[in-house]
């Protein structure tokens, strides 16, 4: 964590004090501008929300947009969505998994990839989809997708 | 922004707004809705926006970015007006084109529609067949507003119903029309909206709150959020007028955390409307005061599910409850809390400004209205569809939807995504209502619609449908947690041309038993899908069991 972050994770702490209720808009917050949670943060979170820790911990554990271990430099993502399955999805995601070396959930040893799933994003139309850092791709293809990739250092 | 302080003051505003718009210049509107967006309509809305700064256009020509036209399938769309002339898949390099023709009142032949058989062409949205069997009530306006203005929203007669509702009805008769108008919810239980407000309203807390679901969890579900992203203001105004009606003082708007733009134009909207004072103290001086907060889903399905949502606002993770406390009794913090979904709520102002009689004019006898559908799978045009509720399948898969892709034939339509039902094309002429279609074993859930063709196989669709929702179950209670595991090791057993014996007979019992037994609909309605295919497509899964006729092969693909 660099300091920028660090300072801006302060501060989202700091805009929930004392409030509870708030506890999952502050790890959202955390989570996007972080792109994990150690459990360092979560500790501190817990204290100035005033909550048990093991609350932090269930959502935190819960809902599958936290991470609890470092991401890597580029999120690719595959929907897995009704529409993109059946217009080939699993070939897609079969080639994302060959060409990174990744299962969903993983991350490579040089933190370049982390690939994820997910159902559904919404886009159906364009179907099969790579979403990479939330840049959509669509009408994506097996050969297109090492293209794609390539563009990611 | 000045903030308005009567219903006088708002229409003066409106006036003005309208006087300064001129509405012979041409306006160019861009759609920059989830799939449009992902063939980069940004960078032709760039180019538009360059066009005109390079040729000093600026009174002459408006450029407009807005949400999801509804023809998905062919964005980057674009929609010049006057006229409504329709250009499809868009890209920069045909930007100055468009411009030149607009600015002399002509259209640029190449981007218009062509039917993919005959040739002809289609020119004006009201031409285009995808377009032209709709009604669209809700979401036709999107192409007029940029949903960051809630001047434009004021300009195609927004908040309206707002003055008409706090000027000169009460609370009990802004109830009776939605009663009368017999609203039903559209996030999936089809529940009459009046009667559930009046639930809330009459429950004696004198704290209560009124929710929008935004959540769209529902795989290939996407019209909630082109609702949402596209027209903010309509939903926020349903939401207002019914929290008027209810007596709650204070509204949440639950949506998808991962849309940024989504966000943008909530919070956008949310912000505009406190400035003008359409949210906030004593609302165009009527001494109503309504606040409404912005939360976000954090990724699992279940959390769409109405007492899951109220738990994810609390702060806490969402588990469902025993459905035995109504929520609309005892909800956010044990308070009075009425959830309706995105679209319902978005009903609500035309309701209240057109009248009951009106609303019950359109639909059919049980379910009254439009709906909103996605159309996706494997049809030739996907989009956010909406026709009048009654509206036969057929219409929606072939004269809106043009069909099944590559010169196939259909096989199923699904409906309700992992909660919802397949059935045989032969049933194509059923109409779209709640109750007919829940009959029929595929009840229309949200509203996400999908055509299987031919090479679909129909065993395979069900483990996947089951794969979806054991990884979405929250894992509370045994039968959901367990039963679907169960199911789906036997699914995938088929499918890997591992099927025995009694292995349709056991998938029954658990069918039955998940069904009967989970805590929450998430369970309960997770064998549905199964259960349809059962019905219409048993010899597919008997070919899967050895010693049947077709033999064990899990290869029908
Ligand atoms: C697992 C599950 C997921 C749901 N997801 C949604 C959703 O994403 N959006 C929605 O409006 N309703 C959803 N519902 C239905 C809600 O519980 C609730 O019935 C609905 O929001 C009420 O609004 P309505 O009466 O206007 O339809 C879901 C239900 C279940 C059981
Ligand atoms: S996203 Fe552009 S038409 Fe739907």
């Amino acid at each position: 964590m660099n300091m920028m972050c660090e300072q801006k994770i302060d501060g989202i702490i700091e805009k929930y004090r004392g409030q509870p209720g708030s506890l999952i808009h502050a790890l959202v917050e955390i989570q996007h501008e972080n792109r994990w949670l150690p459990r360092e943060v979560m500790h501190r979170v817990a204290e100035a929300l005033e909550v048990p820790f093991a609350q932090v911990l269930q959502i935190a554990s819960f809902y599958k947009t936290f991470s609890l271990t470092p991401k890597g430099r580029h999120e690719v993502h595959v929907c897995t969505g009704m529409t993109c399955h059946l217009r080939g999805a699993a070939k897609l995601l079969a080639k994302v998994e060959e060409l990174t070396g990744l299962k969903d959930g993983e991350t490579d040893a040089q933190a370049r990839f982390t690939l994820e799933t997910g159902a559904c994003l919404g886009s159906c139309s364009i179907g099969p989809e790579l979403i990479v850092d939330g840049r959509h791709y669509g009408r994506m293809t097996p050969d297109k997708a090492e293209d794609v990739l390539n563009r990611y250092e | 922004m000045a903030r308005l302080h009567s219903a006088a003051e708002l229409e003066a505003l409106r006036a003005e707004i309208l006087a300064g718009r001129d509405s012979g210049k041409p306006c160019i509107a861009v759609c920059a809705g989830a799939a449009c967006d992902g063939m980069d309509s940004a960078a032709v809305a760039a180019a538009f926006l360059a066009e005109a700064g390079k040729q000093n256009l600026g009174d002459r020509l408006e450029v407009r970015t807005t949400g999801c036209h509804g023809y998905c399938e062919k964005g980057p769309n674009v929609v010049v007006s006057p006229g409504e002339i329709c250009y499809f898949e868009v890209s920069p390099a045909d930007v100055p084109e468009i411009v030149a023709a607009t600015l002399k009142g002509e259209v640029v032949e190449r981007l218009v529609y062509r039917d993919p058989v005959s040739g002809a062409k289609a020119v004006h949205m009201n031409e285009v067949p995808f377009y032209k069997h709709q009604m669209r009530l809700l979401i036709g306006d999107n192409p007029k507003i940029d949903p960051m203005k809630i001047d434009d929203y004021l300009a195609v007669g927004g908040y309206a119903a707002l003055v008409k509702a706090l000027s000169s009805m009460t609370p009990e008769q802004v109830l009776d029309e939605v009663k009368k108008a017999n609203l039903r919810g559209r996030g999936g239980g089809g529940f009459p909206a009046g009667s559930k407000w009046e639930t809330t309203r009459n429950a004696p807390e004198k704290i209560k709150y009124v929710i929008v679901n935004g959540h769209e969890g529902e795989s290939a579900a996407f019209m909630d959020r082109a609702m949402l992203t596209g027209n903010p203001h309509k939903v926020l105004e349903g939401l207002i007028i019914g929290a008027y009606a209810i007596g709650a003082q204070k509204g949440f708007m639950y949506t998808r955390h991962d849309m940024p733009l989504l966000e943008k134009h909530v919070r956008n909207a949310l912000a505009q409307a406190k400035e003008y004072g359409l949210l906030g103290e004593n609302i165009l001086g009527s001494g109503f005061d309504f606040e409404v907060e912005l939360h976000f889903d954090v990724g699992i399905f279940v959390s769409g599910e109405s007492s899951a949502l109220m738990r994810s606002i609390e702060g806490n993770a969402p588990e469902p409850r025993p459905k035995y406390i109504r929520t609309s009794v005892s909800g956010i913090w044990d308070k009075p809390s009425n959830l309706n979904n995105v679209e319902t709520w978005a009903n609500v102002p035309q309701i209240i400004s057109r009248g009951a009689a009106w609303f019950t004019s359109i639909g059919s006898e049980k379910s009254r209205g439009t709906k909103l559908i996605s159309l996706s799978g494997n049809v030739v045009n996907s989009g956010v569809v909406e026709v009048p509720m009654g509206t036969p399948l057929r219409t929606l898969v072939h004269d809106i939807g043009g069909g099944v892709r590559d010169g196939k034939t259909l096989k199923a339509i699904h409906f309700g995504g992992a909660m919802g039902g397949s059935i045989p094309a032969a049933l194509i002429d059923a109409p779209l209502e709640f109750d007919g279609m829940s009959k029929l074993g595929a009840p229309i859930g949200a509203g996400g619609l999908l055509l299987m063709d031919e090479d679909t196989d129909m065993v395979e669709v069900a483990r996947y449908l089951l794969d979806f929702l054991t990884k979405e179950s929250c894992g509370k209670c045994a039968p959901c947690r367990e039963g679907m595991k169960q199911m789906l090791q036997l699914l995938t057993g088929l499918t890997e041309g591992r099927g025995k014996a009694g292995d349709l007979e056991r998938l029954q019992d658990l069918m039955e038993v998940t069904g009967l037994s989970s805590l929450c609909a998430l369970g309960k309605t997770s064998p549905d899908p199964l259960k349809s295919m059962f019905r219409y497509f048993r010899p597919e899964f008997e070919a899967h069991i050895p010693g049947n006729a077709a033999g064990g092969s899990g290869d029908t693909k």
